[in-house]
């Protein structure tokens, strides 16, 4: 007996996901905290070097820049499941299901009426200078009235154990494909675990996912030719693109593969000669999609594609522009715009959020730059960030210069006691801060993930989760608890 | 089937084939300078010129020495030179590398072992013949592996195209070998005995005769023939039976013959296929129509420069109907 789990050093300052102090394992989690304990140190190594070889073997990587170029590193994994209680996990996609939706009715609003900055409850200004507003959409009406299709919105939990929405990944979200392959590995460290217990299945996401795209297509029929569209094998997802595209059975194309024809249709070339396209689940950014609306310089995207997409010849997932609403300015107004499309108050909060373009916000944010997490509106992947209380007084002084300078790129929040949950490091068990990215399908119907993906900081007491940056993850269980 | 994928594929082997060749190439070049009179001092610069590289080998320096270190260097180890091994089997790994969902995961594991091996030994005079036997012979494993394992739809027959048709290609140029040094021999022969510096070489054609067939008995066995073609021609090795069995031969896997043979099986599957077939049966008539033992005497080269002028041809036809862009 190795873990006793009274030792576990969860400290009192944070929420643990599987222990609760004082009172030991939280009820999802007993069955999976006794077998732990009931395994020897030889045995829970072994558990870990077996799930390490599977990762070899699966060959799950991902890319990570360095100077010297790029390589395909292993996943780092952590075996131990992170559980979340089903009855809590159902209020949580309630909310996401309906924060999803209102961002997609705000979307469609800015492209068409703009009938909430009329209205006063949305600012012209933040639209104004926001830098994935697309001119070149404005007018289009995507099938069902949706533009980001696939959604990956990073759940965090505080102290006192609620839930908090951290940011909405709209553009491209990615990870998903790690949160499938970390149950295969799972099932095949802890196969035992499963028989026993109610955790969700994952698994049907990539079926959810072809289904979602082929409602899409701009030509009724059984077959539509959905593609995933990716930048390649330098990009730090292609992994995960190729994933998705073996799972979902359809081609991973790359920009010059597909062409537009005369008749603004999109084609992709084949051994067969022309098909036609029908979706594009695309992995590039908007800006490399169509070098004749956006970068002239891209050779990434495809000429003409954004014509086919207007002209309604094609359908692109997520649509063009629908990045306008992954901007954390925006995001701090997603309660108002929740309130004003449903008339409902939002199910999961958001981090109360300073807006540095508000001059009382900003002078607070400034005088408090030791306290707060300070973010630009449009970063993703944690770069950009100020972590006040980490940060040395020279990079605190230098957000004090740069916030004045670009006010409305920068919103400040309270730093957040992230949740932590046991983490295998160096064979024995300690606490590590960890969030959740569940990821949301809408099309003619929306569907949320069983859980997500959870990110884990592997460095103790670091609060940085991103893969790129000594991030690792592990699998998430929404386990049934009646009657336990 | 994508176009990009198909061409992928079809270039990864071929580069696999050709680094198998290559080294298939320096062997009997090897071979031959071990077997000949050490009169007959023939160089190693005619394969600058059987692989079509003379330009790149002289561009930086145009008094480079053809010698046996700087050749053998070029062809094995140069990476500015993108027909030698290391740089075919750099570019069959970065072929791969964007088709790695196309073919098993094996195949990929040991691309792309054979070509950190290659990364990592720069043979020296000695261990040469080793380095060269471990890329052949992983050459075969990646085609043993691709033949086990692969499902047999269009990428498959990619794999085949690419094969055979650069088999077909470095086949030609291995007898070209033979041919070329038959020529330096000659007129070697005549500027030594003018210029009186060395011994006289054997001039009558008894005296060559015993060299002859050495020559040709290491150019079969660097591609692996010298059984079959002991079990099947039955004749003692002289150059027109193992010319007309290295061009001629439909049985053998080498052979430029058997090599068209498989191309014609692999185009028929394959749709929109007639311009490449066209250019394929010119091909074979041209094969087919050539009378061997007169080319052993003399037009050898210019008939492989027509074969190799014809595979360039399908070559074009195939990536156009294909890969066109």
């Amino acid at each position: 007996m190795t873990i006793e789990w009274q030792h576990y050093a969860a400290s009192g300052s944070y929420y643990d996901e599987l222990i609760a102090s004082g009172t030991g394992p939280r009820p999802a989690a007993r069955a999976l905290c006794e077998y732990l304990a009931s395994l020897s140190d030889q045995e829970l190594h072994e558990r870990k070097t077996a799930a390490e070889l599977a990762i070899l073997v699966m060959g799950i990587t991902f890319t990570v820049y360095t100077e010297g170029g790029s390589i395909d590193r292993a996943w780092p994994f952590d075996i131990v499941p992170r559980i979340i209680p089903k009855h809590e996990w159902d209020r949580a996609e309630a909310g996401l299901k309906q924060r999803v939706q209102a961002l997609n009715l705000f979307i469609d609003d800015l492209y068409h009426e703009q009938k909430i900055i009329r209205d006063g409850v949305f600012p012209a200004e933040v639209l104004a200078q926001s830098v994935n507003f697309r001119p070149q959409c404005v007018g289009v009406s995507p099938r069902y009235g949706v533009w980001a299709h696939i959604c990956g919105s990073d759940l965090v939990r505080d102290k006192d154990g609620t839930i908090y929405v951290l940011e909405d990944n709209l553009r491209v979200p990615s990870g998903v494909s790690y949160m499938l392959e970390n149950r295969v590995v799972t099932k095949r460290v802890f196969p035992e675990l499963f028989g026993h217990q109610r955790i969700q299945p994952v698994d049907d996401y990539t079926l959810r996912l072809y289904d979602m795209l082929a409602s899409l297509s701009p030509r009724p029929g059984d077959h539509p030719t959905v593609v995933v569209l990716t930048p390649g094998i330098y990009n730090s997802a292609y992994f995960e693109h190729s994933y998705l595209a073996q799972q979902m059975g359809v081609e991973l194309v790359e920009g010059n593969d597909l062409e537009v024809g005369d008749d603004d249709c999109v084609y992709m070339r084949t051994i067969e000669g022309l098909e036609r396209v029908d979706v594009i689940y695309r992995r590039i950014d908007d800006l490399f999609l169509d070098s004749e609306v956006f970068r002239p310089d891209s050779t990434l995207g495809v000429k003409g594609l954004m014509r086919a997409w207007r002209k309604g010849n094609v359908a692109l997932a997520n649509a063009p522009g629908a990045g306008v609403a992954d901007d954390k300015v925006v995001y701090a107004f997603v309660p108002q715009i929740i309130k004003y499309y449903l008339d409902q108050d939002p199910l999961i909060s958001n981090v109360p959020s300073y807006l540095c373009m508000r001059e009382t916000d900003r002078n607070h944010v400034l005088a408090n730059l030791d306290k707060l997490v300070v973010k630009p509106a449009n970063e993703s992947g944690g770069y950009g960030m100020l972590v006040g209380p980490h940060a040395t007084p020279a990079e605190r002084k230098r957000f004090a210069e740069l916030i004045p300078k670009d006010p409305r790129n920068y919103i400040a929040q309270p730093t957040l006691a992230l949740s932590t949950s046991p983490t295998l490091c160096d064979d024995r068990m300690e606490p590590r801060h960890v969030d959740l990215r569940p990821f949301i399908l809408s099309g003619p119907t929306t569907y949320v993930t069983t859980g997500g993906l959870t990110r884990v900081a592997l460095k103790k007491g670091s609060l940085v989760v991103n893969s790129s940056q000594g991030g690792g993850s592990k699998d998430t269980w929404i386990v049934g608890t009646e009657g336990l | 089937m994508l176009s990009r994928v198909a061409q992928n594929i079809y270039w990864m082997t071929r580069y696999v084939e050709r680094a198998e060749d290559t080294a298939r190439l320096i062997n009997v070049n090897t071979n031959l300078l071990l077997d000949l009179p050490r009169t007959t001092t023939f160089g190693w610069l005619p394969l600058i010129f059987i692989v079509g590289a003379e330009k790149l080998f002289f561009e930086k320096d145009p008094y480079r020495l053809a010698d046996e270190t700087n050749v053998v260097k070029f062809l094995i180890s140069d990476r500015e030179h993108p027909g030698s091994i290391i740089s075919s089997l750099a570019a069959a790994r970065e072929n791969l590398r964007t088709t790695r969902d196309t073919v098993p995961q094996e195949a990929w594991e040991q691309i792309n072992g054979l070509y950190i091996y290659a990364r990592d030994h720069t043979p020296s005079r000695r261990g040469r013949y080793e380095f060269l036997r471990r890329v052949i012979h992983g050459a075969q494993q990646i085609g043993g592996l691709l033949a086990g394992t692969m499902t047999r739809t269009a990428a498959y027959d990619f794999v085949r195209l690419g094969h055979y048709l650069e088999r077909a290609d470095m086949t030609t140029r291995i007898l070209d070998v033979r041919s070329a040094n038959l020529l330096s021999h000659a007129s070697q022969t005549q500027t030594q005995t003018s210029m009186q510096t060395q011994a006289p070489i054997p001039a009558t054609r008894e005296e060559q005769d015993p060299f002859e067939s050495i020559q040709w008995m290491s150019v079969l066995k660097s591609l692996s023939a010298y059984q079959v073609y002991r079990q099947q021609v039955r004749v003692r090795v002289n150059g027109p039976d193992v010319l007309k069995f290295l061009l001629q031969d439909e049985y053998f896997p080498r052979a430029v013959a058997f090599c068209l043979r498989q191309l014609d099986i692999c185009l028929r599957k394959l749709p929109r296929h007639e311009a490449a077939l066209a250019a394929l049966a010119a091909l074979q008539q041209t094969l087919n129509a050539a009378t061997v033992p007169d080319l052993a005497r003399e037009g050898l080269h210019d008939f492989i420069d027509e074969v190799q002028i014809g595979l360039g041809e399908l070559h074009g036809q195939i990536a156009a109907a294909y890969f066109a862009h």
